[in-house]
């Protein structure tokens, strides 16, 4: 059984020049499993994956006939079942841990704050629970990140920690919209891989919002390419570079490549059709 | 003819105990009409070189000389503006909010002491691919491939012969990006231009420059060529790491 069903997801903005639909149904299942989800800036990835949430502010709108979580329907929650569901049955890890973590709290205490949050226990056990989970994201020296404050961290370690949290309610989906973007190429790797193994380990579900077409092929195992707040196309992550659809070929030959020289790049030439044709169903 | 040449180039912030060395002892030359890339991780000093160049960063030794003419301190002058111009990474941040394209581009021409001006920004316009319906647009009515467009009409405004590009696409879409790089490309054949571009992303720089350097910790570990690079025959052990962790395995 699927964990995640959503049927024609809509997101909308009332805007002084009428109303701005951000996403335009979408419609998809999660099982336990790695689910991508690309596509340019304004394709509407980032507000799927808020959605589902509910972390879409006011004015906003979202709309659907349902968003299961395993049969419960999350638009159904008032605001105090849905912070039972943030964390603990969905978390989410954002794109950038400076803005994500808080910078007067202590990594140790943000991280037990995850675990009280959820469970009752005392502090020794959650203090416990932190340390555990920063040592499985492979930081190495744990009661010394404990004591630090963000700014004392690297990104690539913020990151990891953000991951750490999220992980500590033992959540059964995580959405990472765009985890790495914000670091190097060497660590977004250490990184990536740190956040597949636990995923794979815990049989969780995942949802990977990314621009990057090459991470998403080779970190997933599904992929829905987004275009205009709708899914144009579906394939398996190991075949992306036979995808079918112009959009998604147009993207991956708009990419520099080291094993292919040429003096111009292709551009994206875009067809109005590609907005119009009804959300493919993922 | 030697465009940009740097020798021993070290560069510093802060004072005493609290001293960084961001660039320590670079050695780099880039030949009239070339395009040289500089690549490495966040904090490795590729941007501080640019930032040095053009006096954004005051306290550097060493040598840096701009077609032959050695620079100091970190005051530049008129002529100097008219030889380098620098492209920032960030076209949200780059341009005034409360200025039209028009303005932008209408004081950088006036600045540069040039006359013609209504006609020299309809030029700069067409230059960038941008057309004239843009010239009274303010930042926030453009995309961000249209700003990263002004940014480069502005540092064209002056008729420069070097421009140094501070990841100029890396806060773009990879289509806009595409668009972007084949602009600065036709820019380049079409004024005889030379670039320093600096960028994290192997493939960018391996498709513009025809040079690179790769950058650790403020240290240039390596200089080869882009065709070295593609051949995947980088000799330091870093600059191999950096390969591997930009090629997807297929």
């Amino acid at each position: 059984m699927s964990l995640l069903d959503i049927e024609d997801l809509w997101v909308r903005f009332p805007t002084r020049q009428g109303v701005f639909d951000a996403v335009r149904g979408v419609s998809f299942s999660l099982g336990r499993e790695r689910l991508g989800i690309v596509g340019e800036s304004g394709s509407g990835k980032s507000m799927t994956g808020r959605a589902i949430l509910r972390l879409i502010r006011k004015p906003g709108i979202v709309e659907a006939s349902h968003v299961n979580l395993e049969g419960r329907d999350l638009l159904e929650l008032g605001e105090r079942e849905m912070r039972a569901v943030r964390g603990k049955q969905i978390s989410m890890v954002m794109q950038d841990p400076k803005f994500s973590l808080n910078p007067v709290v202590t990594v140790g205490e943000q991280l037990m704050e995850a675990y009280l949050q959820h469970n009752s226990g005392k502090k020794f056990h959650a203090r416990k629970m932190a340390i555990e989970m920063l040592e499985n994201v492979s930081i190495r020296d744990a009661e010394r990140v404990m004591r630090a404050y963000p700014h004392e961290v690297s990104g690539g370690m913020g990151q990891r920690i953000m991951i750490a949290m999220m992980l500590i309610p033992n959540p059964k989906i995580l959405i990472a919209d765009e985890p790495t973007s914000a670091l190097d190429v060497s660590v977004q790797r250490q990184v990536l891989n740190i956040m597949d193994g636990l995923v794979k380990e815990r049989g969780m579900g995942l949802i990977f919002i990314s621009h990057d077409l090459n991470l998403v092929s080779e970190f997933c195992d599904r992929v829905l390419i987004m275009y205009s707040g709708r899914i144009v196309e579906v394939c398996e992550a190991n075949k992306l570079h036979q995808a079918q659809h112009p959009y998604t070929q147009g993207l991956l030959n708009s990419l520099p490549r080291l094993d292919d020289k040429r003096t111009h790049l292709s551009v994206l030439a875009r067809d109005p059709s590609w907005s119009n044709a009804p959300s493919v169903r993922g | 003819m030697t465009a940009l040449e740097i020798r021993d180039l070290d560069v510093w912030f802060g004072h005493a105990h609290d001293r960084v060395d961001a660039v320590k002892g670079a050695n780099l030359s880039v030949v009239q009409g070339e395009s040289f890339g500089l690549v490495g991780e966040s904090g490795s000093g590729k941007s501080t070189i640019l930032r040095a160049i053009t006096g954004l960063a005051p306290q550097w030794s060493g040598t840096i000389e701009v077609e032959g003419q050695a620079l100091s301190g970190a005051k530049r002058y008129r002529a100097f503006f008219r030889t380098v111009q620098m492209v920032f990474q960030d076209p949200y941040a780059s341009l005034h909010p409360r200025h039209t394209v028009d303005q932008v581009l209408s004081e950088t021409l006036h600045l540069h002491g040039l006359d013609n001006i209504d006609k020299r920004v309809a030029g700069l316009l067409d230059d960038v691919g941008l057309g004239q319906r843009f010239r009274f647009r303010y930042p926030h009515q453009l995309s961000g491939g249209q700003r990263q467009r002004v940014a480069i009409a502005r540092a064209l405004a002056g008729e420069p012969d070097i421009l140094l590009l501070d990841e100029p696409t890396s806060a773009l879409d990879v289509s806009v990006q595409a668009e972007v790089l084949n602009l600065l490309a036709d820019l380049r054949t079409k004024h005889g231009l030379t670039y320093l571009m600096v960028s994290h992303d192997l493939p960018v720089i391996a498709h513009m420059c025809d040079q690179l350097a790769v950058m650790r910790n403020g240290e240039i570990v390596e200089v080869m060529s882009s065709e070295t690079l593609r051949m995947g025959n980088p000799k330091h052990e870093y600059s191999q790491e950096l390969l591997r962790a930009s090629v997807a395995p297929q």
